[in-house]
């Protein structure tokens, strides 16, 4: 007779034999929705990425997205994550946007609401726009310059309107003095002296210095209209009024959201966004594995978020409906940074970088697919300056040059090793799996690393904090980054500029306070030609190499589902390797 | 009876109340001894500290503990406003504070959450109750027979298997294979059939692991309660035998039975997390998932403090009962 524990055993070995017998029954037999699924009609892998699958000009239909990651916000001058930016141009338009193009392409920036993409002083210190005749709100009235101020100056109300990027308040404002609209005295609300609207027309910036990326920060979705009348503060994002052209029908936060046709854009004002569906759905789950399989199923076109297939579900993509995946880089950089304070001498720096198994912990990233390409610099591909092939610690090759790293060690003066700690956060599975891949390959060279897995929703506290880094001893962090925008300066500036060096919420975390880095910062913020600036961010990214304050891991690459009927599809750069949303379509 | 009944509610007043003070202390409490900042996580990545100070006011977080309490308290019976920044929130009677990821008022989101929740609850407590007791006593009845062996298996089989396996096996087999239901909620209000066919599955799943635990218990106390001498003195006594095991049995065998079943009852309204999670339902342990990952302090609070109060009122529901079960209890 068969104990209490062993018939405990045999019951589950039971049921989860029954469940994978039933699990390979169903292996192909994804069943066709009206999303279309599998392999019918589906352009092949990697058939969005820098070329457009499944071109289209058809309208109707209802494109729908699934994800398990709300917005941190829908309010055009509150959202910061990477898909809200991209979706909110259904509903949001500015003055400048990026161009409707595959790849690298899509950083261009081409006029939206304006109607060229403005005039610059020589100085680089005034920017004038004019706006396109024709463009309106979801009720007919025109967009005016004055409405574009007011959405602006916003973003300064920080104490009600949080969580959005600030780039265009340090740009205009820098000392801060502005306290935006809710406080404004002005009887207009528009007391915002860096911005003047001479005419409903017309719109200038005035800038205190030049900054070449200032297009950039203009093409963000904080710098969009909000008109005056419809500005329910805090509560904005809960019912956006659209200038774009899909409006609101419902939304309820963490369960659903609907757009349809805004029947007040007009096509002719807007050269970016196709609007090819008749409607947009999105529908938030709980369980990221059952929303996987609903794409793979067909009830819905494409996740959202785009963080990539989950584990449990990718082989099966890439095994048996590999034509309906892309593969496109992410723009993100995975990397460990040494801060100088815990690890000063640059050749125990560079023992670490030379030590390290590039090909083992791309693995343990995911490997090529769903990890990325090996890094060997920090300039992501794409970007202007970037140079992928810079390699001065021969890392593509993928294994550890441990004689190098030895005579590094050596001439540290620490021939048999030191101890150091790797933070790294506890809420990352993947990065405490690249920690301990690090922790192995400096084993070998007597290099003793000592994993603290931190708290990571008190990112900005611990790490973020040159003292606690200090206090803890903390001698390598694993992070990743993404730009803002796809520049040197939204890439480059906060990681390696001295002056970014912040006590709390740091992003420098190696603490690099080098002149000559800093001062070709500032030569590159006043260059308005983007490659004569993107030559400036190579010399840049070469002096952070030097420094060897970084080991790059990976220019982080995923696998998203594409589903058959999805029309337009290309990834595009400016979206950090998203689809453009506002190209997509589902009729063939 | 009455005045029983009054203590107890009074008991219960006061329970929630010590919930709500010593979940705000926990609040309180954590981000100083961790040196983090709460009023940080609500601003964005580029606030400055002026940015931070305000949001700090607005949440009422600078406020001293027992103020921050007598604010919440208070709250619930007047409704509340959070003033910064130019903007004033008012959160209606009853409020339960008010999150500032989602701005919305946290009674809005557990008014919309608890339907979902109950629903699920109470569709799988009748369901696993009926099964489970049913299947406990026919077993205690057959005991040592193949229909006791098999219901005794597939019992361990129940409290063996983790619900999420269950609930991704289930939506394997009867949506994906079968294509029989669909896993999404739909509210009773819009469609009887809708809120059916979406939230049979996950009826299912919970009841599975549910009967399957009270399926052991029934069996264990009937088995005992058909040993004790008053069963034996009905049976001596000619009583026939669907009323020695209706009256006599039964009302022993539910006793226990009823106790868990109360605290069970009240602690998954609270929260199923795992249920609602796999099947994507937005109930209350969604929320409490949302405002644990996200630190909405405001929405933690709030599911905690109903969570305690399912908790304990179904307590109360049970002791009542228990009167009417079990004739020697009298309560006073």
């Amino acid at each position: 007779m068969l104990k209490s524990s062993q018939r405990r055993i045999a019951a589950g070995a039971l049921l989860a034999a029954a469940t994978m017998v039933a699990a390979t029954a169903c292996g192909g037999g994804a069943k066709s929705g009206d999303g279309g699924n599998g392999k019918a009609g589906a352009p092949g892998f990697n058939a969005g990425v820098n070329k457009v699958a499944n071109p289209s000009d058809k309208k109707g239909g209802e494109l729908k997205f699934i994800g398990s990651q709300e917005a941190d916000s829908w309010d055009p001058q509150r959202g910061y994550y990477g898909f809200v930016w991209d979706f909110q141009r259904y509903y949001t338009r500015q003055l400048v946007t990026f161009k409707a193009e595959p790849g690298s392409a899509s950083t261009e920036l081409v006029p939206d609401l304006a109607a060229d993409t403005g005039k610059i002083s020589a100085d680089g210190l005034t920017y004038t726009f004019t706006l396109k005749d024709g463009v309106t709100w979801e009720d007919g009235k025109p967009i005016t310059s004055k409405d574009i101020k007011y959405g602006i100056e916003r973003t300064w109300a920080q104490d009600v309107i949080s969580g959005g990027p600030i780039y265009i308040q340090q740009v205009l404002d820098p000392k801060n003095e502005y306290k935006g609209p809710y406080k404004d005295t002005a009887p207009d609300k528009l007391g915002l002296k860096a911005i003047e609207t001479p005419d409903d027309k017309t719109i200038i910036f005035k800038l205190p210095a030049a900054n070449g990326d200032f297009l950039q920060m203009l093409a963000m979705p904080a710098a969009s209209p909000v008109r005056q009348d419809k500005d329910t503060k805090a509560k904005y994002g809960l019912n956006v009024f659209s200038s774009g052209p899909y409006k609101w029908q419902s939304y309820t936060p963490n369960k659903s959201m609907k757009l349809v046709r805004n029947d007040k854009w007009d096509q002719k004002t807007d050269t970016v966004r196709k609007a090819l569906p008749d409607s947009i759905s999105v529908t938030f789950t709980t369980n990221a594995d059952d929303m996987d399989n609903r794409l793979i199923e067909g009830e819905y076109d494409l996740d959202i978020n785009a963080t990539g297939i989950g584990s449990s579900a990718r082989q099966k993509v890439l095994q048996q409906h590999k034509e309906n995946a892309d593969n496109p880089q992410t723009g993100m950089i995975r990397y460990a940074v040494f801060p100088q304070t815990v690890i000063p001498n640059i050749e125990c720096r560079k023992a670490i970088i030379y030590a390290a198994d590039s090909k083992s912990l791309q693995t343990a990233r995911g490997g090529p697919q769903a990890g990325g390409d090996i890094a060997s610099n920090m300039l992501p591909p794409g970007l202007k300056g970037a140079d992928p092939k810079a390699d001065p610690y021969g890392k593509l090759g993928g294994a550890p040059d441990l004689a190098k790293a030895k005579e590094a060690l050596a001439k540290c003066g620490k021939p048999n090793g030191f101890k150091t700690t790797i933070a790294v956060r506890n809420n990352k599975k993947i990065e405490i799996a690249t920690a301990e891949s690090l922790q192995q390959s400096l084993k070998a060279v007597g290099i003793e690393a000592e994993i603290d897995q931190f708290d990571g929703a008190q990112t900005s506290g611990i790490i973020g904090s040159p003292k606690v880094v200090k206090d803890k001893g903390y001698g390598i962090i694993i992070m990743g980054w993404g730009a803002d925008f796809p520049t040197g300066q939204g890439f480059l500036q906060p990681l390696v500029d001295g002056r970014f060096i912040l006590q709390s919420g740091n992003n420098n975390f190696s603490e690099l306070n080098d002149k000559a880095i800093n001062g070709l910062f500032d030569q590159a913020l006043k260059e308005t030609d983007p490659d004569k600036a993107g030559e400036l961010y190579k010399q840049i990214n070469t002096k952070v190499s030097e420094a060897a304050v970084y080991l790059p891991f990976t220019h982080e690459k995923n696998i998203i589902w594409r589903s058959s009927r999805l029309t337009n599809v290309y990834t595009a750069d400016a979206y950090n390797g998203r689809y453009d949303y506002a190209s997509l379509g589902v009729v063939k | 009876m009455l005045a029983y009944i009054i203590r107890r509610l009074f008991a219960v007043v006061v329970m929630l109340l010590v919930v709500t003070l010593v979940t705000l202390s926990i609040f309180f409490l954590i981000p100083k001894m961790t040196g983090s900042d709460p009023a940080a996580m609500f601003v964005g990545k580029q606030a400055d500290p002026a940015s931070i100070e305000a949001v700090r006011q607005k949440l009422g977080l600078d406020e001293p503990i027992l103020v921050q309490f007598w604010h919440f308290v208070s709250g619930i019976f007047v409704g509340r406003d959070y003033t910064g920044g130019g903007d004033t929130i008012h959160c209606a009677a009853p409020c339960f504070g008010y999150s500032f990821r989602t701005e919305q008022d946290v009674s809005t989101m557990l008014v919309d959450a608890f339907p979902v929740t109950l629903s699920m609850v109470i569709g799988a407590a009748v369901l696993w109750l009926v099964l489970g007791v049913s299947t406990g006593v026919v077993s205690a009845l057959k005991r040592g027979t193949i229909i006791d062996r098999a219901a005794m298996i597939t019992a361990l089989a129940g409290v063996s298997l983790p619900i999420f396996f269950t609930a991704m096996l289930a939506m394997l087999v009867f949506r994906t294979q079968l294509g029989w239901l669909n896993a999404s909620y739909v509210p009773i209000s819009e469609s009887f059939g809708g809120w059916f066919g979406g939230l049979l599955l996950p009826w299912v799943t919970l009841a599975f692991l549910y009967a399957a635990m009270y399926a052991r218990l029934t069996r264990a106390t009937m088995l005992e309660v058909l040993g004790e001498d008053y069963i034996r003195t009905a049976r001596a006594k000619g009583l026939p035998e669907p009323v020695v095991l209706g009256k006599h049995a039964m009302r022993s065998t539910m006793t226990p039975i009823l106790t868990i079943f109360g605290m069970d009852l009240g602690a998954l309204v609270g929260g199923a997390i795992l249920t609602e999670t796999a099947f994507s339902l937005h109930g209350l342990g969604g929320l409490a998932i949302k405002g644990v990952s996200e630190r909405d302090l405001p929405l933690i609070l709030a599911v905690t403090l109903i969570t305690a109060a399912c908790v304990v009122i179904a307590n109360l529901v049970v002791d009542l009962l228990y009167a009417v079960i079990d004739p020697r209890v009298r309560l006073a």
